[in-house]
């Protein structure tokens, strides 16, 4: 009983974990960088990027409740910097994979967010042409493998892209996101197991925002550092603050080093948390007010870049609100095309079964 | 321009809600996050949250009202620059009356009919397979298993196409575990022949990764009672992808190994999966008997550029038979093979279950019933022209497999023929296949478990009323 007891309070303790500003390592390449500061134009770039995140997911929030959109839909606001973070420390040519949370990788890797939302809404003009919804899109050109709706099974794949990669000899890397859910499937070890044999160049990138649908990982996981998941198949991996872009970027840019230079497969667990329920249908009783409350205050990573902004680099609060509002004008226009563009047309279900 | 707030769906299945509680009050500011109300379903309480920003002008449903439709206003925002006041007062005279809309009357956004885009009435495409190719007149015929077939398939494309590579559990520094991979490793070197660990489910995902990038992956399963750890790659990632994505991510890949019965081997080696993989739209399923047909189907399937379950058969490895001595010997997938013409009854099967109907087909002949035997080669897509110009000339048929019949590939073929070809059939169809039990390791079991050609004697007699 004392030490189921210690163990929940450990975990109820978590949130704090966030506030640790520099990145923990378990095994890690020699340099250490930190929370590098940012230049105003990575600052700019990276607030632009959330934010347009951030507001596509309030619009498509909204969309749903208007029944424009069907089915799950899996919410990223709250975990922005990780990928945007992320996708700061990458060249082109490299593959980004992930599962059903997919809405804010397609945005950061440049996706176009009328052809996101179209897919949200089951129109042509979607992405998947109507057919995939929220969890299967996919672009070959920007690099973005999918959005998977099988928990875990991203990560295989990931790995056979890296596996392609090292085939090829292209010199790219693919940066495999997956929550603390999904860390706990078996195929993930099994991939962890062959990239690091074969030195295959990914990323795991451990998106852990504490919970698994209603699941807080100390009730799902017998070992809550997830950057140490791969210590036993020797694969290197450090503890970032995930609401913090620069320290995901650093950490990234660390990571995707060590996996481009042929060393193999590096793990990142990036300790973020998401605002909203697991699905729109989620009331998320699992958790109090209080915590969600908290780290919206005192965490938000949107927030951070927007005080960078005004204190340190002296933007007016009327050059936000341009940003704010051009970011505004695409979502409104990815919202106005998702909402009046076509349903496929009904030749469309017999279609791409084969090539 | 003021924004309505709409009252939301907060679950797939949502139609109606209490608007519970108001957590913002006329007035007040709000901007993008806040939780400005809370509302209950059927199934939980949910918090409403602002989209967008401004002044809370009007609330237009109160606290406590029930049925609340989806999309009905339930509050007016003031934005930026805009009088709150004015807002109120211009909303108060349109009559919001939403506890009055039921439910059902609810619109339905979701629903709503664009521009009807009706170009075509959704049908299936209709499958049509070429027929095999001709073999020129004096091609030398080589006998060989179908073991050096499948590896000569192999090797003949990874020689062909860079992108080619095969993996699987002991492919390469062992040669193979039923030594199908012979001699890979030596001329394509490790990083083309790859030896995996144990570990189905990933080595498949992998697999499949690989695929989705442009590589052209086989992978090898010792067998496939080991790819059921694997299925879910095959299935959800292989065969939906294409289909999810729109048609961008196609996934040229083979899965390949023994399928079914070997001897002896019990229950969790035992099992065919023909039925499993059959019926999955985008896959292909092929299940050879000849080392021609193994041969040709096999580089076929290594170029097709969809997942291709290859299906083969422990037992017909050291199987011997002609194959034409030809530079580039590719096979349709999708053709079934007619081996031997006869007219009384038609006997379907394919992989091993062709032993079945060729001796039954001999012994038949002894006591003058012709059978006309159709090796379907490709499971899926099913070669059913085949099969029903066969059965519009015999008015009988029997299939044989040594899978099970419940939802099985007879099952299938039946149901096939009598769609389309009720008329001409003279007796049902009849199924002869594996027992309805987990395959038993005793000799005399195993034996009676599976199919025989006795079996297959004794339905063809059945349905020709000898």
């Amino acid at each position: 009983m004392a030490v189921a007891a210690r163990k929940a309070s450990r975990s109820d303790a978590a949130p704090s974990a966030v506030k640790s500003r520099t990145a923990r390592k378990t095994q890690s390449p020699a340099q250490k960088k930190g929370a590098a500061g940012f230049t105003k134009d990575q600052d700019l770039f990276a607030y632009r990027e959330m934010l347009l995140i951030r507001r596509f997911e309030e619009k498509a929030g909204q969309m749903y409740g208007m029944g424009l959109i069907g089915g799950f839909c899996h919410l990223y606001i709250g975990q922005e910097a990780v990928v945007v973070g992320m996708q700061m420390a990458t060249k082109e040519g490299d593959q980004v994979i992930t599962g059903y949370r997919d809405h804010g990788h397609m945005l950061a890797c440049g996706m176009d967010s009328k052809g996101v939302m179209a897919e949200l809404t089951g129109r042509r003009g979607g992405y998947s042409k109507g057919k995939g919804g929220s969890m299967h899109m996919f672009s070959k050109e920007k690099h973005f493998y999918g959005g998977h709706g099988i928990v875990g099974a991203q990560v295989s794949l990931g790995t056979g892209i890296a596996f392609a990669n090292r085939y090829r000899k292209n010199g790219n890397v693919c940066l495999t996101y997956f929550g603390d859910g999904a860390a706990n499937q078996g195929q993930v070890y099994e991939s962890f197991n062959m990239a690091e044999l074969w030195k295959l160049p990914v990323v795991f990138v451990i998106e852990n925002n504490r919970y698994a649908m209603g699941t807080s990982v100390s009730r799902a996981s017998a070992q809550t550092d997830f950057s140490k998941r791969g210590a036993s198949f020797n694969i290197p991996g450090e503890q970032v603050d995930g609401m913090d872009v620069r320290a995901v970027m650093a950490a990234g840019e660390r990571a995707i080093e060590w996996a481009r230079s042929g060393k193999g497969p590096y793990i990142l667990e990036m300790q973020t948390y998401r605002y909203r329920g697991h699905s729109m249908s989620d009331p998320a009783k699992y958790r109090s007010k209080d915590e969600v409350q908290r780290m919206r205050e005192e965490h938000d990573p949107i927030e951070q870049v927007r005080r960078r902004l005004i204190d340190q680099w002296k933007l007016s609060e009327d050059e936000l609100k341009a940003v704010d509002a051009k970011v505004r004008e695409i979502v409104n226009e990815a919202a106005e095309f998702a909402t009046n563009d076509q349903e496929p047309d009904v030749a469309e279900l017999y279609t791409d079964i084969l090539k | 321009m003021p924004i309505d707030i709409l009252m939301p769906a907060l679950s797939p299945t949502m139609e109606s809600g209490k608007l519970s509680k108001w957590l913002k009050k006329e007035g007040d500011s709000v901007k993008s996050g806040d939780v400005i109300a809370e509302i209950e379903t059927d199934k939980a309480t949910m918090e409403v949250e602002a989209v967008d920003e401004g002044v809370l002008a009007k609330i237009l449903v109160g606290e406590g009202t029930e049925d609340v439709a989806v999309n009905t206003p339930i509050a007016v925002i003031a934005g930026e620059g805009e009088d709150a006041g004015s807002v109120a007062n211009s909303t108060a005279a349109t009559p919001a009356a939403p506890a009055q809309a039921p439910a059902g009357e609810a619109p339905q956004v979701s629903s709503k009919q664009h521009e009807a885009p009706v170009s075509a009435v959704a049908a299936p495409p209709v499958v049509s397979a070429q027929p095999d190719p001709e073999v020129p007149a004096g091609t030398e015929m080589v006998k060989m298993t179908v073991r050096e077939a499948l590896r000569d398939a192999m090797a003949e494309e990874m020689r062909r196409d860079e992108a080619v590579f095969v993996m699987g559990e002991e492919v390469a520094e062992y040669q193979g575990a039923y030594k199908v991979t012979q001699g890979l490793l030596q001329e394509f070197g490790a990083d083309r022949v790859v030896d995996t660990p144990i570990t189905e489910h990933g080595f498949a995902g992998l697999g499949v990764g690989a695929a989705f990038t442009g590589l052209k992956p086989i992978v090898e399963f010792m067998t496939f009672n080991f790819a059921m750890q694997a299925i879910d790659q095959i299935i959800n990632s292989a065969a939906k992808t294409l289909y999810m994505s729109g048609g961008q991510l196609g996934c040229p890949i083979v899965f390949r190994g023994p399928n079914g019965a070997a001897a002896r081997v019990a229950a969790q080696h035992s099992q065919d999966y023909a039925a499993w993989y059959s019926h999955i739209p985008g896959l292909k399923v092929v299940a050879p008997y000849t080392a021609a047909d193994a041969k040709g189907l096999l580089k076929a399937a290594i170029r097709d550029p969809n997942p291709v379950i290859f299906l083969e058969n422990e037992i017909l490895y050291g199987h011997s038979f002609e194959v034409p001595k030809l530079d580039d010997y590719v096979l349709p997938i999708g053709k079934a093979r007619i081996a031997r013409a006869g007219s009384h009854v038609t006997l379907v099967a394919w992989s091993i279950g062709m032993t079945y109907a060729l001796k039954a087909a001999e012994e038949l002949a002894k006591e003058g019933i012709e059978a006309e035997v159709i090796d379907l080669r490709t499971i899926r897509p099913m070669d059913t022209d085949t099969i029903i110009e066969s059965v519009k000339k015999t008015g009988r048929c029997v299939t044989v497999e040594e899978g099970w019949q419940q939802s099985g590939v007879g099952a299938e073929i039946a149901a096939r023929v009598m769609e389309r070809a009720f008329d001409y059939l003279d007796a049902p169809v009849l199924r002869v296949s594996g027992k309805d039990v987990p395959m038993p390791y005793a000799a005399n079991l195993e034996k009676l478990a599976l199919p025989s050609v006795a079996d297959v004697v004794a339905a063809v007699k059945a349905v020709a009323y000898v």
